[in-house]
């Protein structure tokens, strides 16, 4: 063997042993839906947000592990001390995924098109927060100020889901910042992503990212079929797992199931108190009275919810903050215990009366009203049984009604003819201020009594003035404290009654390394850069 | 009568028989919930095992079993007395009468069921109970379902009307009330028997399918639509293969009544 074949071996030796020599591979899994957009800023769904996710480039990102701040395509950043702007110093030398230059141009054309609105993004509301613009100058080639008519608390966390656009790229849209290119698309079928070959972000030994080469991402919409080709090694992850699937999955070889905790997720079961809603008065009074609403609290075993419907992951609800949310929830609150017969008490207390195995109410009505949910939901539809069954033992029938998602939403958002309602909060950002459009007692989604123009109780009024004020004050403990004082008026008044929080429960190959789930979507690829496939 | 139709109406009678006895047979409530036995597997305490519930699944089964046998039939008659009177006058009155009731059925035939059954089902009271919501769902698919069979009826009636000895009940000065009545219904009792028979199958299907849509019999009353929605976790059925009990039964009872209705249509 020559010299030069000898250091041709030697060379490809000493690579087989690098860290880089595991790079390559494509990574495969699959979406429920086609995404709607693959406009950038302009998701509106899951699926599209999952695309935006992997070929976005962001100027602040939150860490899926820590939950805290990172910073990406902004090396700095500096909130000024009224909260009503916002100053980044950009990161230099980056390209987007066709060569052209990132600036600070790109920053203020992304917000241009982001504030417009004729594009309708869903991002803009979240800046938009009093009469007047949001404006973003460039400071210099690397500084970007954006400007808020009036403080927004929290503001930082919003840059996340904004991926910068470039302003002089002749592919518009289509020139990315992330880590992964949009390759090939069949509608129906694939999205194929390919490595972005001028991704700014090294590794510590600074090998270029990502290190996959490839991610192909089919519609799937039947989570069995899914489930199915993952076991079979033809998908490498499945981030959203059934826990009926879940043992199935854990047990099979090559796959690591892992239940990541309590999600941000919640489901809820609430009363309908809308005045002119078309329903008996004497069952207004019903669910206008926090006795009531306590009493059915205290009826609900949670426990059983989370180990029947969810077999064990799920943990009883706390409040409108998941135990997973560290730094927002109240530590003081504690989950509801079963106490039927406290509940009994409590409904004595107000009138209600036993007769034999009804309870009736002080003017002799039956205690009877209806639950509606979402028809084809099973978990949900089990749950609702569970509860008939643990209300029927203090006297209450129930009526369950699974309706169409449409006829359901229709009766709670426009005619208000229904009793109660037990449905999901899906929630995608820590922040309290994402749950604006729930407690403000003038929002569309206040869900016992929406759009009220003055609130109906004091101490709606109340949260009204802790969500705004929350929502102005800049220091975070400050805020912290204004909405713990609202986590405890709604767990004293139960206008909702929050009965689990689900768990995140991931799947994947352990051909995949680095991966570390998180309870934050995306659950599995969040740092989609770090991933490696064994044996590329 | 054939002895496959013997068998058949024997296997119907023991089932139905054994349904209508369902408070006596079952050895639990149907709604009864064991919570701290979900997904049992079969035992002497459980012999098809408890389901996601933890309700055992053969008192289901038994219950599930009188609902869909009683109301399944109820369904049938009404479509098929619907189907009657509309496809004898359309038929036999001809004229204006045929031209009108062929624009009804053509109008109910191309109505998309599903989602009218989705938009009646939407706008019935929440607080009617399982009972009334299980007689109501069968009431309407009775209701909705008669058009294939009027058009049968109707042509059948057609036939009729020419036929020698109707002219000579004619001739002899009969009202027509009186020929609808006495001498063309009569004869067209195999049809009608027939779109009975076949329509007892059609309803027990739609039911499963609006139960699958979790749209079907309201909670906790079971019926067989309710009951088959287990098999949509096709993986747990390979490791209970028990849980086909449901679709075991239905099949017997549909193969059952299509024999029992091909016999009828051949001895009459």
């Amino acid at each position: 063997m020559s010299w030069t074949s000898r250091a041709v071996v030697l060379m490809a030796l000493v690579l087989s042993l690098s860290p880089f020599a595991s790079a390559g591979g494509e990574l495969r899994f699959a979406l429920p839906f086609e995404p709607k957009t693959l406009a950038p800023n302009l998701a509106t769904d899951d699926a599209s947000e999952t695309v935006q996710y992997l070929t976005g480039g962001v100027l602040i990102r939150v860490n899926r592990k820590t939950q805290q701040l990172r910073s990406e395509l902004a090396e700095s950043w500096k909130t000024a001390p009224d909260g009503k702007s916002i100053t980044f110093q950009l990161r230099q030398g980056v390209h987007f995924s066709d060569g052209t230059p990132f600036t600070a141009q790109d920053v203020v054309h992304t917000f241009r098109l982001m504030m417009d609105p004729e594009r309708q993004s869903p991002l803009a509301d979240s800046f938009r927060t009093g009469d007047g613009q949001v404006q973003a100058t460039a400071d210099g080639p690397s500084t970007v100020t954006v400007r808020f008519p009036a403080a927004v608390a929290g503001v930082e966390r919003l840059f996340d889901g904004v991926a910068i656009e470039s302003a002089q790229s002749p592919l518009k849209g289509k020139a990315v910042l992330g880590p992964f290119v949009l390759a090939e698309r069949r509608a129906g079928a694939f999205l194929v992503l390919k490595r972005n070959p001028n991704y700014w972000k090294k590794d510590n030994d600074g090998n270029a990212l990502p290190y996959l080469d490839a991610i192909r991402i089919e519609i799937q919409s039947n989570p069995e079929l899914e489930s199915m080709r993952f076991r079979r090694g033809q998908f490498h992850l499945m981030s959203m797992i059934e826990p009926s699937q879940f043992d199935r999955l854990a047990r099979a070889p090559g796959i690591e199931a892992v239940d990541v905790g309590a999600s941000l997720d919640m489901e809820i079961l609430w009363f309908n108190q809308v005045p002119k809603a078309p329903i008996e008065e004497y069952k207004k009074a019903w669910f206008h009275s926090r006795e009531f609403r306590r009493a059915i609290s205290e009826a609900i075993n949670r426990d059983d919810l989370c180990r029947v419907v969810y077999r064990g992951h799920a943990v009883p609800g706390l409040g409108p903050i998941s135990p997973a949310n560290r730094f927002w929830r109240d530590a003081k609150l504690k989950p509801q215990a079963y106490a039927p017969e406290s509940a009994r008490s409590r409904l004595a207390r107000v009138g209600f009366k036993s007769d034999g195995d009804l309870l009736r109410d002080s003017a002799g009505h039956p205690v009877e009203f209806s639950v509606i949910t979402n028809a084809g939901n099973r978990a949900r539809e089990k749950m609702a049984v569970l509860i008939q069954e643990d209300l029927r033992k203090i006297g209450i029938k129930l009526n369950v009604v699974p309706l169409d998602f449409h006829s359901l939403l229709e009766r709670i958002t426009r005619n208000f003819n229904y009793e109660s309602c037990l449905l999901g909060f899906s929630n995608v950002d820590l922040d309290p201020n994402a749950q604006m459009n729930v407690w403000l007692s003038s929002a569309h989604q206040h869900p016992w009594n929406p759009a009220q123009e003055r609130p109906a109780t004091p101490w709606e009024a109340e949260i009204d003035r802790l969500m705004l004020a929350q929502a102005s004050a800049n220091n975070p403990e400050e805020r912290k404290k204004h909405f713990d004082r609202v986590q405890e008026i709604v767990r004293r008044e139960e206008p909702v009654l929050y009965l689990v929080h689900k768990n995140v429960l991931v799947g994947y190959s352990k051909k995949l390394g680095n991966v570390e789930p998180s309870i934050l979507r995306p659950h599995v690829y969040w740092n989609v850069e770090y991933l490696t496939l064994d044996g590329q | 009568m054939t002895w496959k139709r013997g068998i058949a109406l024997g296997v119907l009678a023991s089932i139905f028989g054994l349904a209508m006895c369902a408070n006596l047979v079952a050895p639990y409530p149907y709604e009864k919930q064991f919570r701290d036995s979900v997904l049992a597997p079969p035992s002497a305490a459980f012999p098809l095992g408890t389901d996601d519930l933890g309700r055992d699944r053969l008192s289901r089964l038994i219950y599930g079993t009188r609902v869909s046998l009683l109301l399944a039939p109820a369904a049938a008659l009404l479509t098929t007395l619907f189907a009657g009177a509309f496809g004898l006058l359309a038929g036999y009155l001809g004229g204006a009468w045929e031209w009108g009731g062929k624009a009804v059925t053509d109008l109910f035939l191309s109505l998309p069921w599903l989602f009218l059954l989705l938009m009646v089902r939407a706008m019935l009271p929440l607080n009617a109970s399982p009972e009334a919501s299980l007689v109501i769902t069968f009431a309407l698919l009775g209701l909705l379902g008669w058009a294939v069979s009027a058009r049968l009826v109707a042509s059948a009636a057609r036939g009729l009307k020419d036929s020698e000895f109707v002219l000579q009940a004619r001739a002899l000065g009969q009202p027509s009330w009186r020929l609808l009545i006495r001498h063309a219904l009569p004869n067209l009792r195999p049809v009608l028997a027939a779109q009975f028979w076949l329509a007892v199958p059609v309803f027990l299907l739609t039911e499963a399918n609006l139960g699958f849509l979790g749209l079907g019999v309201a909670e906790p009353l079971p019926s067989w639509g309710s009951l088959l929605r287990e098999l949509e976790d096709f993986a747990a059925v390979r490791e209970n293969p028990l849980l086909l009990a449901p679709a075991v039964l239905l099949v017997i009872v549909l193969s059952c009544l299509h024999i029992a209705a091909r016999g009828k249509e051949q001895w009459s």
